[in-house]
């Protein structure tokens, strides 16, 4: 165990967890931020995308040892009011089934029009492929980040 | 967390206190012929009536219904509160609706599956809203001295048009809390409906996009201990040994304890009780068989030739038909087993006290669930609660009860509040899947390619009855056969989102394919043949709407310009399922000498469209569920043991993968069926069909991805 110091959503934490645990259960069992969700644990469904340093990540199998003095942004951070405009997309666009994989789904959403504010379709699926939704909300999905994008100067 | 007790005192107080005072109409949902009764906030504030369920108006206008039926997905939380406030009248952005927690007093059938609760609630839900609606109406005309039928209802309002007078609902609870509620109100016709067919959003989008606390796994209660649990490898092993002292010394663990063939590791946090669970080292025997998917090739096909097969449906004479036969058409069609994958895995939180139990987490049937840790405790139910939360998808799964025992289990032998995790490795290889199952086909035609005989045999795998057998063609052969073989395996099988259905749909559907082209036939025409034949003369009961399916047929063959596109090989499937009808036409164009699937059109008529937005992305979602299985879903076996045992293993559709899916309803004003499973049923059929008509491939097995057809593309 040892007491590792974060910033998260421009707030300083600090968790005493041993090194190899993943982010994922650090945010959720330690700092008590469940928005971002467990769904496969080995960064292969997307559930779980923080963004470190502006980048998405997967939040399941990044050590917390390996952050340092990284800022971490999850859901929670992503806007003061819930409306960034993907999260403002997803509302209109009325992308949610179940819903547990849209948080996950909006991080890697959000990273990307922070590096390409308009998207071209094939960014946008190539970008996205790597979250699954088991409910099957990918063309809403779709619309919804290209909706954001619309939003975004 | 926004949940609700209904029977607790505290609650009542919270809602009361939140509304402000105002009307409480309690209702009785599970009858709908039995009158309203209208409760004084008062009552309600001091906890000292406890009626079945209740809409409340409060004086800040703000309505607040209660939804029964676990969400998972289905978009039940935003269509049940559309119907009250469709016949309330309401101004929809002052309704909120609350999750309502087990009470099987006041909801009869508080249950998610078989995609029944539209059709269960309908009238009731409309009952409430109308009561209260008349009831408010009745108050704004004591109060103006006028004939209630001169009043008019809108947005929250009440209006006088000859006065100009109007009145908010807020304004007028307290006076319609003393009115007496009628025994019979009159319901709205559907061509006044302002909300219902309307799209509104899921009432929970914000809580979602903003990362709330809503499912089971981001239930937190004060001292609560983690755990997760060791199960067999196999299925057929049984617990021998345990040796848990490595997994004790581990930091943060706090019990290591064993019951049946399952050892829980219980501690601090959820990364270390899954470290130290590596440290357990557990000794099986065999119990039962083993068994790899290689057997079960083997045990089909001795099925199908030898079994002992239960007769499903007999009509005529298919001894003889087949005899006449001018030409006999036969093929098999095989499924593999099929994990559920709800991306939120199993878990419960269970707090096994000295006075009772508490049960926190995503169910499907909450009542089932308490009925088990009942068994499991000696505890009477009264003294178990539930608390439904929002879930991260079911499929199926979450029917069951086992998660729900286990951590009741676990709670009651380390005596502190626990919530047990699934990882998805735990999820996924600890059963309860979908059977694998096989078809075998048969049809006689005659000389003029009519269809005289037709047989199916089933063979599943702990899958009971694998065939559905009233449904379409039963009903336009006259000579008909139907049976099934059941094969009892140490592998444990489920209803995953549309039962058996959800395979056989795809294996009839391919299978009439074949037989139309075998008769000559255009596949729809040789359909719509078949069903004017049931009509006029039908063999045996018919027990699906001949007029509906018909409807949704020539919806499909109408938006998808059947057989007139250029370049696109088109594939047609239709199917019956949970009281609705869908009919699909798939769509593959050859690109590069490949075979896309390019879009998927569907038919659907499942009465009146309560919310479209929920409705069109049940249907695509359904759609793309179906065909997401249909191509890659794949769960294999050996020597007892699942070999995929996470995504990275078990492949899910994702959106490189999916078609345009294009919905159309059928508005025909019949009162709502569900829509949860409807749409998956066919998806398989319309793609197989369209893939052969490209590539004169049929595909007889799933997953597709495996078939030679597909062999070398990625």
């Amino acid at each position: 165990m040892a007491l590792f110091k974060l910033t998260v959503n421009k707030r300083a934490y600090q968790a005493d967890v041993e090194g190899d645990t993943p982010l994922l259960w650090v945010l959720r069992d330690n700092l008590g931020l469940v928005g971002t969700k467990y769904g496969c644990g080995i960064a292969q469904c997307g559930a779980c995308t923080v963004h470190l340093d502006g980048k998405a990540v997967r939040s399941c199998v990044l050590p917390v040892s390996a952050i340092g003095q990284g800022k971490v942004t999850t859901i929670e951070g992503l806007s003061d009011k819930g409306d960034h405009p993907v999260q403002q997309a997803w509302d209109e666009v009325d992308v949610a089934q179940c819903g547990y994989c849209q948080a996950g789904q909006i991080m890697t959403a959000a990273a990307l029009l922070k590096e390409k504010p308009k998207p071209t379709d094939e960014e946008i699926v190539n970008t996205m492929n790597g979250n699954i939704c088991r409910c099957g909300t990918y063309h809403r999905i779709h619309e919804a980040v290209k909706v954001a994008a619309s939003k975004t100067k | 967390m926004e949940t609700f007790e209904n029977t607790s005192r505290r609650s009542f107080m919270k809602i009361a206190a939140a509304a402000g005072g105002g009307l409480f109409l309690g209702f009785n949902w599970t009858n709908a012929t039995a009158s309203p009764v209208v409760v004084h906030a008062k009552d309600v504030a001091a906890g000292t009536v406890n009626f079945n369920s209740y809409l409340s108006i409060g004086t800040d206008n703000i309505i607040t219904i209660v939804s029964p039926n676990p969400e998972i997905g289905q978009g039940i939380k935003t269509a049940f509160p559309m119907v009250v406030a469709e016949e309330l009248d309401a101004d929809w952005k002052t309704v909120k609706t609350v999750q309502g927690n087990l009470d099987p007093a006041a909801f009869e059938r508080q249950v998610t599956g078989g995609s029944g609760a539209v059709p269960h609630s309908w009238e009731r839900l409309r009952q409430a809203g109308a009561t209260a609606r008349y009831l408010l109406v009745e108050a704004a005309a004591a109060r103006w001295k006028v004939q209630p039928t001169e009043c008019s209802t809108s947005d929250g309002k009440v209006f006088h048009k000859a006065s100009g007078k109007s009145l908010s609902y807020g304004e007028l609870v307290e006076e319609a809390s003393k009115l007496t509620a009628p025994k019979e109100v009159k319901l709205k016709e559907e061509k006044d409906f302002k909300l219902i067919g309307k799209s509104v959003r899921n009432v929970d989008n914000h809580n979602i996009a903003t990362g709330k606390p809503l499912f089971g796994l981001d239930f937190h209660r004060e001292g609560m201990l983690f755990a997760v649990i060791q199960r067999p490898k196999a299925f057929g092993f049984k617990l021998q040994s345990v040796d848990d002292k490595a997994a004790r010394a581990m930091p943060g663990i706090v019990d290591v304890v064993t019951f049946e063939n399952s050892v829980a590791v219980v501690g601090k946090s959820t990364w270390q009780v899954n470290k130290a669970r590596l440290a357990l080292k557990i000794e099986y025997e065999k119990a039962a068989d083993l068994e790899s998917s290689s057997d079960h090739n083997r045990i089909f096909q001795d099925l199908l030739n030898n079994g002992e097969a239960t007769v499903r449906r007999k009509d005529g004479d298919v001894h003889t038909a087949f005899k006449n036969a001018a030409k006999v058409i036969k093929a098999e069609y095989q499924c593999p087993f099929l994990a559920h994958s709800p991306l939120e895995p199993m878990n419960f939180f269970a707090h096994v006290r000295a006075d009772g139990v508490e049960l926190v987490g995503p169910t499907q049937t909450p009542d089932r669930a308490r009925g088990e840790v009942a068994k499991l405790t000696g505890f009477p139910v009264e003294k178990i609660s539930v608390e439904i939360t929002r879930q991260g998808g079911g499929f199926g799964r979450r029917l069951a009860a086992d998660f729900v025992v286990e951590a009741a289990h676990v709670s009651k032998l380390v005596k502190a509040p626990v919530k047990v995790i699934w990882t998805r490795e735990d999820d996924m290889t600890g059963g309860i899947y979908r059977p694998a199952v096989r078809y075998r086909f048969e049809a006689a035609l005659d000389k003029s390619g009519e269809l005289i005989g037709y047989k199916l045999r089933g063979v599943g795998m702990n899958a009971g009855n694998s065939t559905r057998e009233d449904n379409f063609p039963s009903g336009s052969v006259d000579n008909l056969l139907i049976d099934s073989v059941d094969h009892k395996s140490p592998i444990t099988t489920g209803p995953w989102r549309a039962p058996i259905t959800n395979f056989l749909a795809y294996a009839e559907q391919s299978f009439l394919d074949e037989v139309a082209e075998a008769a000559g036939k255009d596949p729809i025409e040789f359909r719509l043949n078949l069903l004017e034949k049931a009509k006029k003369q039908p063999a045996g009961e018919v027990k699906y709407d001949i007029d509906r399916m018909i409807a949704v047929i020539k919806l499909a063959r109408d938006k998808s310009n059947w057989g007139k596109k250029k370049g696109v090989h088109q594939g047609f499937s239709v199917y019956f399922s949970h009281r609705s009808y869908v009919a699909q036409v798939g769509e593959v164009v050859i690109e590069k000498g490949k075979p896309i699937l390019k879009n998927v059109i569907a038919a659907v008529d499942c009465g009146i469209v309560i919310n479209l937005s929920g409705s069109l992305q049940q249907v695509r979602g359904g759609v793309v569920d179906g065909l997401g299985h249909a191509m890659y879903g794949n769960m294999t076996f050996k020597n007892g043991a699942a070999d995929q045992t996470n995504f990275d293993g078990f492949r899910l559709i994702r959106m490189s993968e999916i078609p345009e899916v294009d919905v159309h309803f059928v508005d025909n004003g019949i009162s709502p069926t569900g829509l949860g499973e409807p749409a998956l049923p066919p998806t398989g059929g319309a793609v197989a069909n369209a893939f052969y008509k490209a590539t004169k491939q049929r595909l007889r097995n799933q997953p597709f991805i495996e078939e030679p057809l597909f062999k070398g593309i990625s």
